[in-house]
């Protein structure tokens, strides 16, 4: 039996799993979702910012479009600051697709003119 | 004099979601004032996500949710004007604001609400002990440093109060680069969100002490050089024998936000024990056309609920303007046992369906009821599992159960027996 805290949302369940992966204490199926993950292969949203290139002092937003392995968070981030994109950008436009093959893109979130 | 039907101070979320509402409820002259070069407040710095998940039903960063508002306002014709300071707001409704354009500037509006959020408190309001060195700094303005700015402002980082700023500050400095070396709650529990210590400290393997306060800042030299941390009684005094130092640069500030309401305590409105106005159910504070929501109403924990209160003040607005709001009765809403402060604190009017009651409770507590009484009459009861100071509860009471209370009414806690 382990038990943390759920991170899905901010009402943050006090979750139960057992070792045949039965959740308790969960409000909602991503809570549960969440709990299994957490046991076999915990994941982690990273939202940071990126250097804008042809802008000076300027950076802009991002965020990962899926939760990336735990493990891997301090990779992700240097691959983040290690890139720059241009302005203009936009919300949803990819920055850095299929970074370090996880299957996940980085992806702008604040629109710069 | 120009005249506008509703002038709106700060064009956050609370200031923007006000405008659609009133603009949706037949409200076309409206003029939005923002001091910042932006629309979105606070949010254009808070990069990380969670917002948005009851208003949209997804998980969203600050600067995607406010987009989606500011995309609304552009489409609506909403009218704002950035760069703009409110300078003055006068009893009768005169709003003077100054820009690099129009120089300064006094409307006559109708209806004014005021949407202008809250800010940090500080090293003074918490009688920080120790030298008085650079690298003492609230997380608010490390985030906007950092966030807008890219500027790391430190490497080796204390943090004082386990606020949801800090907490969050606590893992975006920690990706950045910078060693957090501890979070310190002078509280015996932490005022930010469960999930915020799970994924914010307990993921980056940062401590968080409880009931544990700064003894002093050390910095001669100019720059933070060392802060002590010390246990505290439940007196709040400082226990001796309990000290550890951290050598750092920096120690960030997330020791509570308070409403911004120089404008509104200029004017004489009543004021509440939040350190917002004191408003009835259509968010008029006790100036006549007056309203106010968001931040500097109360201080909220999750934006959505912001969102939703400036929607009810756009109402509220759009009901004055339209003459609709005339007073009907007086009956005031009082926080009793176990409970800090309850919004609205008047219910004067028959416009609303229903009333959504707002309160915080003072300390963790469970196994309660909450009770809404009047006089001897139990108007309403509400069994709660858990309640905690940091998540605000909202419980909403029909129309009907309301129409017949005559009496003032009081929210309270009582345990189950």
């Amino acid at each position: 039996m382990k038990e943390f805290t759920c991170i899905v949302c901010p009402r943050g369940c006090r979750l139960k799993i057992d070792d045949e992966l039965n959740v308790t204490g969960n409000s909602c199926p991503r809570g549960a979702e969440y709990a299994k993950n957490e046991v076999t292969n915990p994941k982690r949203m990273i939202t940071s910012l990126m250097r804008v290139k042809n802008r000076e002092n300027c950076v802009v937003s991002v965020k990962t479009s899926n939760a990336i392995p735990k493990g891997m968070i301090f990779q992700v981030m240097e691959e983040i600051n290690k890139t720059g994109v241009n302005a203009p950008t936009n919300i949803g436009d990819v920055a850095i697709s299929n970074v370090l093959n996880t299957g996940v893109d980085i992806i702008i979130t604040k629109n710069i003119k | 004099m120009i005249k506008r039907d509703l002038v709106i101070i700060g064009g956050g979320s609370a200031g923007m979601a006000a405008a659609i509402e009133a603009k949706k409820n037949g409200i076309d002259d409206i003029l939005i004032l923002e001091k910042d070069s932006v629309l979105g407040g606070i949010l254009n710095q808070c990069i990380h996500n969670g917002f948005g998940l009851t208003e949209f039903k997804e998980e969203l960063t600050g600067p995607e949710y406010l987009s989606r508002f500011a995309n609304q306002v552009d489409e609506l014709g909403i009218e704002y004007k950035l760069d703009s300071l409110v300078l003055d707001v006068s009893e009768n409704r005169l709003v003077t604001y100054s820009n690099a354009h129009d120089g300064v500037v006094t409307i006559e509006a109708k209806a004014i609400i005021f949407a202008t959020g809250c800010y940090e408190r500080g090293p003074g309001a918490i009688q920080l002990a120790g030298d008085r060195c650079s690298g003492i700094i609230t997380a608010g303005t490390a985030q906007k440093y950092l966030n807008i700015h890219g500027f790391l402002v430190g490497k080796r980082i204390v943090i004082l109060g386990s606020g949801d700023i800090g907490l969050i500050m606590a893992r975006r400095m920690t990706l950045e680069g910078a060693k957090v070396l501890c979070v310190s709650e002078i509280m015996p529990y932490s005022n930010g969100l469960n999930r915020n210590i799970a994924q914010c400290l307990n993921d980056y393997n940062i401590p968080l002490y409880l009931s544990h306060s700064v003894l002093r800042v050390e910095g001669k030299k100019g720059r933070v050089e060392k802060v002590v941390l010390a246990a505290v009684d439940d007196k709040m005094k400082f226990i001796p024998g309990t000290e550890m130092e951290f050598e750092c640069d920096t120690l960030l500030l997330s020791v509570g936000l308070v409403p911004y309401v120089s404008l509104l305590d200029k004017l004489h409105a009543d004021m509440s024990s939040t350190r917002g106005a004191k408003v009835n159910d259509q968010l008029m504070t006790s100036i006549p056309g007056i309203f106010s929501c968001g931040n500097c109403l109360h201080v909220h924990d999750v934006v959505d609920f912001v969102t939703d209160e400036g929607r009810d003040a756009g109402r509220g607005a759009a009901n004055y303007i339209k003459g609709l709001s005339n007073k009907q009765k007086h009956l005031e809403v009082k926080p009793g046992n176990g409970v800090s402060y309850v919004i609205p604190q008047f219910i004067e009017t028959d416009l609303n369906n229903d009333i959504t009651f707002k309160f915080r409770v003072r300390k963790p507590i469970q196994n309660v009821f909450v009770n809404f009484s009047s006089g001897e009459e139990l108007v309403h009861k509400v069994y709660k599992q858990v309640l905690i100071p940091s998540e605000m509860v909202m419980i909403k009471i029909s129309k009907e159960k309301l129409t017949n209370v005559k009496d003032e009414i009081v929210v309270s806690i009582k345990e189950r027996e």
